[in-house]
């Protein structure tokens, strides 16, 4: 027996795949040519399954701010920003998201990921309560998770077992938590943030709202689900990453609390980890930028979100949400989306497939994420080809 | 508060839909090997505890409920507090 036993029925898993010529998880970009296109198997592929929103990646604005940094400050921090102290430009892009946001306040975490860690382990601790949306992302587990708070799921965007968990805590309503996303990345369905921001108000409760898939998408100014139901003032914290619309990596928390820049000092995922190098701060915040100065990026990202969204039903594949960047088409099994996800990048589609256990409700999910630097002629390839696929298979 | 022996038998009859035929139930059946229970009727079958008995069991907690009695007392200590 040995601790590496465990993984023996996942590598059964994988060689099945393998025989059976899929191997969804283990893809390689061989050459990326720009925000919506790669060769992958040796193919033309139009990528529908990179959360690149609004196709920022090759935005010449990023890439020289990119190599300007890189020049001027080298490839990396080499440390924490805690022991190794911070570069302006680290201040500059908390600066810059503050602004975005017209917040005092703003945190940069080195990941997305590592921003809920940040957030969530250090705002709750043991003997508060953590109450989240059974649907939430991974990085929100793993970040209550860490806390050492107790976590009470509710049932995904359901308002009423929400405030049913609220009022069950009493007085300890008040030392809890309350942790919603803005559109979730499986479906891309939203939260009901309005009448759960109720609820929250009504109990004393605090909440952060999760925008990784909504900066930059949602609200007049692009900040994401809470500017768009003018939740501004009733949501305590947002978290978000730089890896979907800015085209980056990292994270980041904003908040208009006086206390909030003490997290810096007490966050784990924040103090020990390696800070942003000099070329990612510089790209987000030149993509920054561009988000503010280009609001016709979000206009297409949405025309081209309509298109593909109609193109799909119209095709009759049943979707997991309402129109959005995210476009989930549902597949009754887990054989015919391994196959209808293989026929897609034969076609030279590459889309997300998601099956359980990754999935809400058990269901299997040709998942894509419409950018803003599509063509209509990728788009129409794209209905096409899951139309073509939905005769063959599904009728 | 309720004891444990009264809340067994509500448990017994919450898990009843969720059995196979023919399959009995009792204190020491183990909820996911034994009844075979995937991760969604887990999540079906607490809902509807939770909603029975008013309460809503922690995530922390949910490693420690292996069989029905595990369930069971889980219940009781939390309508205790």
């Amino acid at each position: 027996m040995s601790l590496f036993d465990k993984f023996t029925t996942l590598q059964e898993t994988r060689q099945a795949l393998l025989q059976s010529g899929v191997n969804p998880f283990h893809l390689t970009v061989e050459k990326i040519l720009s925000p919506t296109e790669a060769i992958m198997n040796g193919r033309h592929t139009i990528l529908v399954g990179s959360n690149n929103y609004l196709g920022l990646t090759f935005h010449p604005e990023c890439i020289q701010a990119g190599h300007q940094a890189l020049d001027q400050e080298g490839t990396g921090t080499t440390g924490s920003r805690m022991a190794n102290g911070s570069f302006a430009a680290h201040g500059y892009l908390e600066e810059a998201i503050a602004s975005f946001y017209d917040l005092p306040h703003a945190i940069v975490f080195s990941t997305g990921y590592q921003a809920n860690l940040g957030i969530l382990s250090t705002l709750a601790g043991a003997g508060d309560v953590i109450l989240m949306d059974a649907d939430s992302h991974a990085s929100i587990y793993d970040g209550c998770r860490l806390s050492g708070a107790e976590i009470i799921r509710f049932k995904h965007n359901d308002v009423s077992d929400m405030e049913k968990r609220l009022r069950r805590l009493g007085n300890r309503a008040t030392h809890t938590l309350i942790v919603v996303e803005g559109i979730y990345s499986m479906l891309g369905d939203r939260a009901p943030l309005a009448e759960m921001v109720a609820v929250k108000k009504q109990y004393g409760a605090t909440m952060v709202v999760d925008e990784a898939h909504s900066l930059g998408i949602l609200g007049e100014q692009g900040r994401g689900l809470v500017e768009e139901v003018g939740a501004e003032q009733e949501v305590d914290c947002i978290v978000g990453t730089f890896s979907k619309s800015l085209g980056s990596t990292g994270g980041f928390a904003v908040s208009r609390h006086p206390l909030f820049d003490m997290i810096r000092y007490a966050s784990r995922p924040y103090i020990f980890t390696a800070s942003p190098c000099p070329s990612v701060v510089a790209t987000t915040t030149a993509a920054l930028r561009v988000v503010r100065k280009h609001p016709e990026l979000r206009q297409q990202l949405w025309a081209n979100a309509n298109r593909l969204f109609n193109g799909l039903i119209t095709s009759g594949y049943t979707l997991g949400a309402e129109v959005g960047p995210v476009i989930a088409a549902m597949i009754p099994n887990k054989e015919l989306a391994l196959t209808m996800w293989q026929g897609l990048l034969e076609h030279g589609i590459y889309v997300n497939l998601m099956i359980p256990p990754a999935t809400p409700n058990g269901e299997c999910l040709l998942r894509c994420s419409v950018s803003a630097a599509h063509t209509e002629a990728q788009l129409t390839h794209i209905c096409q080809t899951f139309h073509t696929l939905k005769e063959q298979f599904l009728s | 508060m309720t004891p444990y022996v009264e809340i067994l038998p509500q448990i017994l009859e919450t898990l009843q839909p969720f059995t196979k035929e023919g399959q009995a139930l009792a204190e020491e059946t183990e909820l996911v090997s034994e009844l075979g229970l995937d991760s969604m009727q887990v999540m079906q079958v607490l809902l509807k505890i939770e909603d029975r008995f008013d309460i809503s069991i922690p995530l922390n907690n949910l490693p420690t409920i292996r069989t029905v009695k595990d369930l069971g007392l889980e219940i009781e200590q939390l309508l205790k507090n």
